[in-house]
């Protein structure tokens, strides 16, 4: 099935390698990008179906879905380096298919590109909610645990299987060094579950529950992005940012009033306030501020050499950064 | 936390009242010669609770809590909750506390009873109160425990875990002393005919010590097996869903223990050498060895005490 790999051919000195950032024009996507774009070597080329507002001069910006054609000739002209995939869309209003269709056939669609093209390095970002937070687990998960997190919250089984995907083609395809990473909680100026849920006011919490969290600053993510880069790297990762503290403590670090609601009502009141409109929150997604849900990054840290830069107390003050 | 500062401080004052009052009966008057003696360095040390708090190794973060959860102020709330169950309703007597080490990983293994686990509130208390260094033993709580409001955090700010395999290496690589009941829920839970009687022994804690090269410290609990003579209803227990339902067969019903006497006993730790995986054969010897301590050390207390209630 595989191909005899070709060593990747080395780009002479001064050559901008190419990398595609898929889901660049999101707020996560931009600030990645401004990461990378730190470094001259790198030619940054954005695929998404979003404008890219405010995009820099030597940023090739492709407004294309990733499932097209156009997609493909991206990868065909163009002698790429590496690939950083962003572009996993977990809305929780989308359609089911919709939402699946986006997230598995656009990331096989571009795994068969790199494959096709000889991509010597792929990043995905994935999420360490893919285990899922469960009563059963060890306070630290590492990377061999299963990927349960399908089990109780349905709805999240198109990124369980990106992951699975990714993680497949990390041995399926040799010649290509394949990177997952698995990031706790990102906190900043995006727009994901976790910030939104810090930005409430009141923060809705469960009476008598309080499990351990684990936040990483959204720069903190980019910079084990930029890491994984390197050359080298491989295999896949949890990224932790700079510890745990309990719910309680995050959301009195916010400074907002909490509401607790007993957690046999929250359910139906959860779910009729989700058919409603005023809350974004799947009712499964309840059980992550039920039950402890933490992963141990220390491969990350011994094999990556990554380290996170913010402290916990500016990670989670940075959900009331400016909106970039 | 004013809730938690209140607590702390009526409890400062229930400290200063009890001072006064002796602890033990004197122990070593029945203790059989080859038992080792209740320890008694000064007694002013032993109660002068708030200094044996801030003597704990507690590895806290900026927010006060360690990677399982532990936070020391609540564990000054758990340790004068514990003292009144230890003192005044079990007075327990300890016997060997010299053999739990004052730092460095070990597994302690004891014989589990009574219904309600109050058996390891006292363990915990024993190497909190008695040992010369306080050390905060880490038991392991079940899988249902996370469900439940309060409980599930609370055990978790008191230093308690959820019972993984990978919890218990981790903590033993952190130096950190943990509490295994072997004979599990079955244990706990078995029938007042069956007292004083260890169930079968499970071999994971002994793979986890051969694994991470911890002693063990074999422990006897006398008096936990008849705190709660229960009756289970298993008809009833199979309606609600639950494993087991140990009922009192008089008032209250539920199985709130009888005040007796606990006498708890550690044995010299055992060092087995190994890799942890070996074959079961090679395990259950280890592990036959280890209940075998702990069995013939309930008999030798069992045969010292005078008395179930004193």
């Amino acid at each position: 099935m595989t191909s005899p790999s070709l060593p990747a051919a080395e780009p002479p000195m001064g050559t901008p390698r190419k990398l595609v950032l898929t889901g660049i024009s999101g707020r996560l996507g931009r600030i990645v990008a401004r990461a990378l774009h730190r470094d001259p070597t790198w030619h940054l080329i954005g695929i998404d179906r979003r404008p890219f507002i405010g995009k820099p001069k030597d940023v090739e910006h492709h407004q294309v879905d990733l499932r097209t054609k156009r997609a493909r000739d991206v990868f065909r002209h163009g002698d790429i380096t590496a690939l950083v995939h962003l572009g996993v869309r977990h809305d929780p209003r989308a359609r089911a298919a919709e939402a699946y269709s986006w997230n598995v056939t656009g990331t096989s669609r571009l795994l068969e590109y790199c494959q096709a093209y000889r991509v010597p390095k792929v990043v995905l970002l994935s999420s360490a909610d893919v285990y899922g937070p469960r009563p059963e687990n060890p306070q630290f998960l590492t990377e061999d645990a299963p990927l349960l997190a399908a089990q109780r919250f349905p709805q999240i089984r198109d990124l369980v299987e990106v992951d699975h995907m990714v993680s497949t083609f990390l041995w399926r395809a040799q010649q290509c060094d394949t990177v997952v990473l698995r990031p706790v909680h990102i906190l900043g100026s995006v727009r994901n579950a976790a910030s939104n849920y810090l930005r409430l006011s009141p923060i809705p919490t469960l009476l008598g529950f309080d499990p351990l969290v684990q936040p990483i600053h959204v720069e903190d993510v980019a910079q084990a992005i930029v890491r994984a880069l390197s050359p080298g790297a491989r295999g896949i990762y949890n990224i932790v940012g700079p510890g745990e503290l309990p719910l309680s403590a995050a959301i009195a670090e916010t400074g907002r009033p909490t509401i607790a609601i007993p957690h046999p009502l929250a359910r139906p009141l959860w779910s009729l306030a989700f058919r409603l409109g005023f809350s974004g929150y799947p009712v499964d997604e309840l059980d992550f501020i039920r039950f402890v849900g933490m992963i141990d990054g220390r491969r990350a840290r011994e094999e990556l050499g990554y380290r996170p830069l913010h402290g916990l107390r500016d990670t989670i003050r940075a959900v009331d950064d400016v909106q970039v | 936390m004013g809730l938690v500062d209140r607590i702390l401080r009526s409890g400062r004052t229930l400290t200063s009242a009890r001072r006064e009052r002796s602890v033990d009966a004197p122990a070593g008057a029945f203790a059989e010669p080859n038992l080792p003696r209740a320890d008694d360095h000064g007694a002013p040390q032993q109660d002068d609770l708030d200094a044996r708090v801030r003597a704990l190794v507690i590895r806290a973060n900026e927010y006060g809590v360690d990677p399982f959860g532990m936070s020391r102020k609540h564990v000054a709330i758990a340790v004068r909750i514990a003292r009144l169950l230890y003192r005044d309703y079990f007075r327990t007597e300890t016997f060997g506390i010299e053999h739990v080490p004052a730092s460095g990983r070990v597994v302690l293994v004891a014989n589990h009873s009574g219904q309600l686990p109050f058996d390891a509130v006292c363990i915990g208390a024993a190497t909190f109160f008695e040992a010369k260094q306080p050390r905060l033993v880490r038991a392991m709580v079940e899988h249902f425990v996370p469900t439940m409001p309060y409980v599930s955090y609370l055990m978790s700010r008191f230093g308690q875990i959820t019972g993984t395999p990978e919890n218990c290496r981790r903590l033993l690589e952190q130096e950190e002393a943990i509490l295994v009941f072997p004979e599990g829920a079955r244990g706990i839970a078995k029938p007042f005919s069956r007292r004083y009687q260890l169930g079968p022994f499970g071999q994971g804690f002994l793979r986890l010590a051969l694994e991470t090269g911890a002693p063990i410290v074999p422990v006897a609990v006398i008096g936990a097996e008849e705190q709660a003579p229960t009756i289970n209803l298993r008809l009833l227990a199979r309606l609600l869903g639950t494993p087991s339902l140990p009922m009192l067969p008089f008032p209250p019903f539920v199985p709130w223990p009888l005040p007796v006497k606990y006498r708890i006993y550690f044995g010299a730790p055992m060092h087995f050498a190994g890799t942890g995986d070996e074959d079961d054969e090679l395990v259950d010897e280890h592990v036959r060895a280890v209940r075998n301590r702990i069995q013939s050390m309930i008999h030798v207390g069992l045969r010292a005490r005078r008395h179930i209630f004193w």
